[in-house]
This record gives C-alpha cells, structure tokens and sequence, in this order.
C-alpha cells in the first residue's frame, strides 16, 4: 500500500482578511500559517491510521510551495509519514497544482491519492479531481469515512441530505473531509523524529495555468443588527415578513 | 457554440440548484449571443421539454437509469463528449456534491479553466471574469479564466430562479454507458428533509440548546418555516445532531435567505460557514455574544422562552393553529 497525502498551507481560521496593492494581494502581514484543516485533520490522520494498522504502508506527503512552507511540512510529519515532497514553486491555480502533484503520484505508483475536501482560503475544491482527471483514475468527493481490504476501498460519500456506501477497487483520489478521523496533536516523539525525515526539493515542470486571480474583495459590512426584546417575538416575525420579506 | 448546462436530479426530480444553474447559464448564453442547452444524464419523472421556460432551447439526454446514480469517471467522460460535440464554449454547473465530483475531471480532460463556487454572472466586455468566494465567505475575488473552454460551477442560492416562456427540444443522445466499477453497498437518506445546501431558510441551534432532547422547538419552527435544520461544530461533535447538519468552516457552507442561530455564540469558523446568508437572526441569552456583531436582527433572550412563542407568532401569520 502506497499512499500519497496532498497538503496546502493556509492561513489560520482566525486571520484577519484584507487586501492591499490594489486589492491584488492578501495582506500576509501578522498571518498564522497553517496546514489546510481539511488536508490536516482528515487526509493525513486516516493516512496515517492506515499505516498504523498496516505498518508496511508507504506513506509520503506532498506540497507545492516555496521554502517558507518547509515549517508546516515538518508539523506534517510530526504527526506522521515517512517522507516528504515539496514542489519548488509557488502554487498559481489549481491546474497547475494538481498538474504538479500528478507527475509526482504517477512516478511514485500510489494506490490512494487523499487530499482534503477544499482549501479553507481559496474553496476551489478542485484539485483532488484535477489529479483523478490527470491521471485517469477515479474521484471521490466529501469521503466521509474510507475502510482499505486488498484492493478495495469502501467509502461513504456525503450526498445532498444523506450519504452512501460505496465499494471501489484502488487506485483511487479520495476528497476528505468531516468523519474521516479525528484531529490530533504532535507529540513530542513525533517532533523529534521529523526533524531527520527527508524532505525532498523537486522542481516544478512547465505548466500554464487555466486562470488567474485578478482582485480580492471584502463583502459590504452590516448594517448593524436591528434587536427585538426577548418577550415580543412577534416583532420579529413581523419584521422578517414585511422589511426582509423572507418570510 | 453554447452554453452547456449540467442539470442534476434526485429521486426523478430535478435540483432546486440545477433551475438556478439553467436560469444563470441561459442568462449568460444571451449575454455572450451563443444557445443555451441543457445535458442531463440518467431518467427522471418531469416532463423535460418544460425545462425551456428556463431558457434553454435544447436538452441533451443519455437515457439509461445506471447513471441516476452519481459516478465521476462516467459523467465527466459524458459530459466531455457531448460538450464537444455541441461545441461548448462554457459549462455551467451548479457547486453542489455532484459538481464537486465532476467540474475538476473535466477542466481536466478538456483543458478547460474553472471557477467553481462562482457567485454572479460572469464579466465578458474584456475577457472572462467570475468572482467567486475565496476564505470561506470572509471575502470574494475575481478569476480570470484564459482558456477558449470555460467552466464554471454556481454557488447555490445566488442565482435567482428565472421563469419565463418557452419549449426544449429533447435530443437523446446515444453515448456508450461503461460497465462501472463502483457498487453501491447501501443509501441512507434522510426522506422528507430539504438539503441543507438547497434550503431557502435555516433554524440552527447551538450549546445554548443544552442537549439533543431539546430539539424539538427547532424541527418545529423549520417545519413551519420549510427551512432546513442545521447546527454548530459542538452539537455535532457532542453526537446531539448528525455530522451533515453542521454548518461552519470544518461543515458545510451555506447561503440561505435567512438564517436562524439559536443558543449559537457565533465564533468566527462557525460564521465562515454561515456569513453568505442573505439574513441573519440571532437569538441568545449572553448579550456579549459575537454572532450579534454579523446579525441582522436580535433577540437576547433564553431559548426555552423565545421559541415556543416565536413558534406561535409564525404559525399565527401562516394561519395554521
């Protein structure tokens, strides 16, 4: 079993959002990176429980990204795996990503590819199926849960209001994300030990992106929340009905 | 040259979301003076010719009931086919389960941009620009897409529905439908319900609610309401409600036309999730509550109070006693 986790940088859940440069760039200033939560919490851990009951597992992380992402990468394998890829150039769209993180998979003949369901900075959401579409293997989306025997996999996939049970043979892309498994914390161990696994540089190939980010805008502020006293919530229906008329 | 349009379906029924989805893609298809036509894979109960009042002019159908069941490979495999056939010149699909597991594959395979989770018509006067929510809601921002074939997938419930007149013309098209490799061992579906994401109004409940077994106000003020019920990262990690249900960044982000947060606090990756709601109402006992700051009415009050009578006041402008 070889496995290959795809892992993004992103800005802590609780980052300030703003723009500068003519809303061209996100002002980094001040800004917590961390692992992608999705990537983290869900991919890497169920990844590493697999390797955890299957200790001839390969696991290998991947990541494109200049070298201020190293930091991260080694929060990755502290929590676990044994080495890790990092793609030497700073990650343009989504197609040029899961471009380069396809060439890796398809050199290192993995049989599960596991990302997260999305990134929580750019919610693209796309490019677990852009490396499934590249390399001609099958996608799943919103896995919620991934159980391995042989060369099976069997999944259960979020559908609108309920999920499925479904039964696939590897190799497969796997979009992770709530159920999966559960967050956990690097110990001490585990920080030490992945101070001394590899962490290969490899650089990109050519790839031309299929869009550009043009600007960046902050959504118009509230106008200030209109209260309504806790005993009259007659007020409120009222409210909704003939000045939001929602209701 | 056309405008292609992803129509999803559901127990025979076409999506709420694929109607937005075929209002935004024929909106488009006149803005860029190109047909608008719908594909649609597998059977379903609705009279498709209908599906014109939306403005699309032609229906593309591939017939075989295996594929009422969602499976990526084959549908971008179809898709692909049959855009290039029509000669697609963009696809419009909505940003939902389905066009997750599909938009990818096909930028992919056709070398086609996307922007998926787009949030307004596209700007066509110089190039192709689709603005779309970037960090979870907290803010937007404009994509360039540089290819002759564009993709895009409509967040739900940005779109208004439009209705007007007219009929498709139903083509079936005969594509060869693979033996599949995936089985489907069961389906649980929670019968009855209206899907989070499709929903128009959402009663959410948090904490403040105390435990599973006071949940019944809230099932009731959203049956009243036909809302969708949802709720926080704690009650669904406390087992007090399922895992689709949660709404915030780690759940399922939603965009509904109102939003009801009962006994919520409102922390900031609970809002990432909630924060594209066209309105909020906010109701808690603790007045210091952050969610206040993001809502757009309030009522600081003790759940256990503030909904049976707000039940009543619904039911007395519904009619229903």
């Amino acid at each position: 079993m070889k496995i290959l986790v795809c892992l993004s940088k992103t800005p802590d859940t609780t980052a300030k959002i703003a723009f500068t440069d003519n809303n061209r760039k996100f002002v980094t200033d001040g800004v917590q990176w961390i692992l992608n939560p999705y990537d983290e919490w869900y991919a890497l851990v169920r990844a590493i429980e697999i390797k955890e009951k299957d200790p001839a597992a390969i696991l290998h992380l991947v990541m494109v990204g200049g070298p201020d992402c190293d930091v991260v990468i080694r929060k990755a394998l502290a929590l676990g795996g044994d080495e890790a890829i990092r793609i030497n150039a700073e990650p343009t769209d989504s197609f040029f990503v899961a471009s380069q993180i396809a060439a890796v998979a398809r050199e290192g003949g993995y049989d599960l590819v596991l990302t997260g369901k999305e990134t929580i900075d750019f919610n693209g959401a796309s490019v677990g199926g852009m490396i499934a579409g590249l390399l001609d293997i099958p996608f799943i989306s919103l896995a919620a849960k991934l159980e391995l025997a042989g060369n099976s996999a069997t999944l259960v996939r979020e559908m609108e209001g309920g999920e499925e049970t479904i039964e696939m043979k590897l190799p497969l892309v796997i979009g992770c994300q709530k159920g999966m498994a559960e967050q956990r914390i690097p110990n001490m161990k585990g920080i030490m030990g992945a101070r001394s696994k590899p962490l290969k540089v490899v650089e990109p190939l050519t790839v031309e992106p299929l869009t550009e980010t043009v600007s960046f805008e902050l959504p118009p502020s509230k106008k200030g929340v209109k209260m309504v006293a806790a005993d009259n919530p007659e007020e409120l229906i009222r409210l909704l009905h003939e000045e939001a008329k929602i209701i | 040259m056309s405008v292609l349009i992803f129509i999803d379906h559901s127990e025979g029924l076409i999506k709420k979301t694929s109607l937005e989805a075929l209002s935004y893609g024929a909106a488009l298809a006149k803005q860029i003076n190109v047909s608008a036509e719908g594909v649609l894979l597998g059977t379903v109960s609705e009279e498709l010719a209908s599906l014109g009042k939306y403005g699309v002019q032609k229906i593309h159908q591939v017939s075989q009931e295996s594929l009422n069941q969602l499976e990526a490979e084959q549908y971008i495999r179809i898709v692909a086919a049959i855009s290039e056939s029509t000669g697609a010149t963009v696809i419009v699909l909505s940003h939902t389960n389905t066009g997750r597991a599909i938009a990818p594959g096909l930028s992919a395979r056709l070398k086609a941009g996307l922007v998926t989770g787009a949030t307004a018509l596209p700007d066509t006067k110089d190039g192709f620009l689709v603005k779309k929510n970037v960090f979870s809601g907290k803010a937007f921002c404009t994509v360039s897409i540089k290819t002759p074939i564009k993709i895009i997938s409509l967040n739900p419930n940005v779109y208004p529905v439009v209705t007007g007149t007219g009929s498709a013309v139903i083509v079936q098209e005969n594509v060869q439908v693979n033996p599949t490799g995936m089985t489907i061992k069961s389906i649980s579906k929670a019968s009855g319900e209206i899907p989070l994401t499709e929903a128009e109004i959402v009663v959410s409940g948090g904490r403040g609610m105390k435990g599973p077994e006071n949940w019944g106000p809230i099932e009731e003020l959203a049956k009243l309401l036909h809302a969708a019920t949802a709720c926080s990262r704690p009650v669904a990690d406390a087992g007090w409600r399922p895992h689709h249900e949660h709404v915030g960044q780690t759940g399922i982000a939603i965009a509904p036309n109102l939003y009801i947060a009962i006994g919520i606090s409102g922390a900031i990756q609970h809002l990432a999730g909630v924060n594209r709601s066209k309105v909020i109402v906010v109701i808690n006992k603790d007045p210091e509550a952050p969610f206040f700051k993001s809502a757009d009415y309030g009522i600081v009050g003790d759940a256990f109070e503030v909904l049976p009578k707000l039940i009543q006041a619904v039911k007395k402008l519904k009619g229903v006693s």
